[in-house]
């Protein structure tokens, strides 16, 4: 069978920075080379992006990746004889490899493409949740999550009369209690569904220790990795979850692509998702019979330069190390709220070590929209607003925070202008 | 270099978002509305009485950004003693300067909120009080949210 040509993540690696220096202390500004857009001013100053909990960078590596499967070998997947066709598929499975190995899968067939963290949420919800979860049943969640991992579940709760519990945090600090999980584990819980990093806390929850505790309870687990998977290395099998969600376009690769990993006897036991295209054996005009996962869950032609982008993002990000990115993520977290601890009128969340990379805060007496405003001005890109967490917000008692999140092409010399910014911030409003 | 910013938050501005001036709550008004932005969570309710068509009395309360307290502060301090005709009149003059910095005749202190133009992502912020005025002179009485932003502008 045809090679697919467009993979040579390997060699393509070699020519970027970042395997440059695989064995030695990796230079973290060097690599920034590697991200075409970083270098460019913003309101006549050097770009300083701190919004990578929203979205990340892309490396010239991934950006070619999708570029030379347009160029050279589109086609849909599945479906033709021709080489095209072959190609194209070839990468896609190839891609699909790749993610089971990037979370230590058992199998490809536990990796199901989606268009993000939320597709893979709504996909158990809709999927697994319409025919496991019955009324009375309880999902428990925490107060930390991201909308995306308490919409789904509500329209669950509505559709099927179930209930919905939060593990509640120790307030700014922004901790679960390990000691209080009994309790809430209840014999009428059927899932837990948790995040790994908290993407407005920066809390690093211990989910391979929930994921064992409400496993021998028999309580199915879902992990939502949407800010972790790009910033440490992930092993489900570790994790021992049921379900992992993540986006791809938080870890360097492009946006409307994300997995959804499925323990496969889950996945055996849950019904399609979405039905169409690619997902059947045999259609008749009233019935029809479906693959086996995961092309059940994949109706229609899937996001194929999505996926063998992805492929590229995973490359990238493991040609410079996970491990080596994890450490610099804590590093830069924790330089970070030291420095900005330091300011007077400040509030922090979340926990002052042990943190992800990103820092929330409010300034006394400034709008957390005011403060991104300025800061947007000086050449700072901060996220301001309630970062899809609005029950946390009630809880904290604040509408808003801004928040600063970092990737590992930041470095300390750029948090040193970030909180300088802040200062001259508080200055301007007179703080 | 910063010559927008200091467009943006004028002294008058930053003034008024320090200290607002009518802020509270009208206990005889006839007419309220509330204002919010779910995107940031700005948040207020306007009070108004209105006898006949003439606005005379009208305060506020609630919690935002820099921006659209001052806005809110200097329309309270606008409309007072105006009729529903002016303060419909005046706010289309707001919505024009704030979105393309076109001042058309005499606002006043509003002429701050010139500003706001270059910045399309607080045009938001510095309409939504207005947005509420309209929505209480007119008696419906309702929340009006930025994110209906279409029915809105
Ligand atoms: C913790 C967390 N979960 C879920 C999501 C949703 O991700 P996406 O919008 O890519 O589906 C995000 C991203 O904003 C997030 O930070």
């Amino acid at each position: 069978m045809a090679q697919p040509l467009i993979l040579e993540p390997e060699i393509k690696l070699n020519t970027s920075a970042s395997s440059r220096r695989q064995t030695q202390p990796v230079a973290w500004a060097y690599l920034r080379e590697d991200f075409p857009i970083l270098d460019q001013k913003v309101h006549g100053q050097p770009l300083l992006y701190l919004d990578n909990a929203a979205t990340s960078q892309k490396p010239r590596a991934v950006i070619d990746a999708l570029s030379r499967y347009y160029e050279r070998d589109n086609a849909n997947v599945h479906r033709g004889i021709h080489e095209l066709s072959n190609r194209a598929t070839a990468a896609f499975e190839a891609a699909r490899v790749r993610a089971a190995k990037f979370l230590n899968a058992r199998s490809a067939d536990e990796i199901i493409f989606t268009r993000g963290t939320t597709e893979g949420i709504n996909l158990v919800a809709a999927a697994w949740g319409a025919k496991f979860i019955k009324r009375g049943d309880k999902i428990l969640l925490t107060e930390m999550e991201h909308h995306s991992n308490i919409v789904p579940w509500q329209l669950l709760a509505e559709r099927t009369g179930a209930q919905l519990v939060f593990l509640p945090i120790n307030g700014d600090r922004g901790l679960l209690d390990p000691g209080q999980l009994d309790e809430f584990l209840t014999s009428d819980v059927k899932l837990l569904a948790m995040t790994h990093i908290s993407n407005s806390l920066g809390t690093i929850n211990p989910v391979a220790e929930y994921c064992e505790r409400a496993r021998q309870r028999g309580i199915v687990t879902l992990i939502d990795a949407a800010q972790s998977a790009g910033h440490r290395p992930l092993d489900v099998q570790q994790i021992g979850c049921d379900f992992l969600a993540l986006s791809a376009h938080k870890m360097c690769g492009p946006t409307g692509i994300g997995v959804l990993y499925g323990r496969g006897e889950r996945l055996e036991e849950t019904p399609p998702y979405q039905g169409g295209g690619e997902m059947i054996l045999s259609v008749d005009f009233h019935r029809s019979t479906w693959k086996q996962a995961p092309h059940k869950f994949e109706a229609g032609t899937p996001d194929i330069s999505g996926a063998i982008a992805l492929h590229a993002a995973m490359d990238y990000l493991d040609g410079i190390g996970r491990d080596r990115i994890a450490q610099h993520d804590l590093e830069l977290g924790a330089y970070a709220f030291e420095k900005l601890a330091a300011l007077k009128g400040i509030r922090l969340f979340g926990p002052p070590i042990g943190r992800a990379g990103l820092v929330s805060f409010l300034l006394d007496g400034v709008h957390a929209h005011d403060v991104v405003t300025v800061a947007d001005q000086r050449g700072v890109a901060l996220r301001g607003g309630h970062h899809c967490n609005q029950p946390l917000m009630k809880k904290l008692g604040v509408e808003s925070t801004a928040r600063a999140s970092f990737y590992f092409y930041n470095t300390t010399e750029e948090i040193d202008r970030f909180v300088e910014v802040v200062r001259e911030i508080k200055k301007f409003f007179g703080t | 270099m910063f010559d927008d910013l200091t467009d943006l938050y004028q002294q008058l501005i930053l003034d008024h978002s320090k200290g607002p001036r009518n802020f509270r709550v009208l206990p005889d008004a006839n007419r309220t509305a509330q204002g919010t932005n779910p995107i940031c969570g700005d948040n207020y309710t306007l009070y108004a009485k209105v006898d006949g068509d003439m606005v005379k009395e009208i305060s506020f309360q609630g919690s935002g950004c820099a921006i659209s307290k001052a806005s809110a502060s200097l329309l309270t301090e606008s409309l007072k003693g105006r009729t529903i005709a002016e303060a419909k009149n005046l706010f289309n003059k707001v919505h024009d300067l704030v979105t393309t910095g076109n001042l058309d005749g005499d606002v006043g202190k509003l002429a701050a909120l010139a500003g706001v133009h270059k910045f399309p992502a607080r045009v938001k912020c510095a309409i939504l009080p207005w947005h509420a005025l309209m929505a209480a002179v007119e008696g419906k009485g309702e929340t009006v949210s930025t994110e209906t932003e279409k029915e809105l502008s």
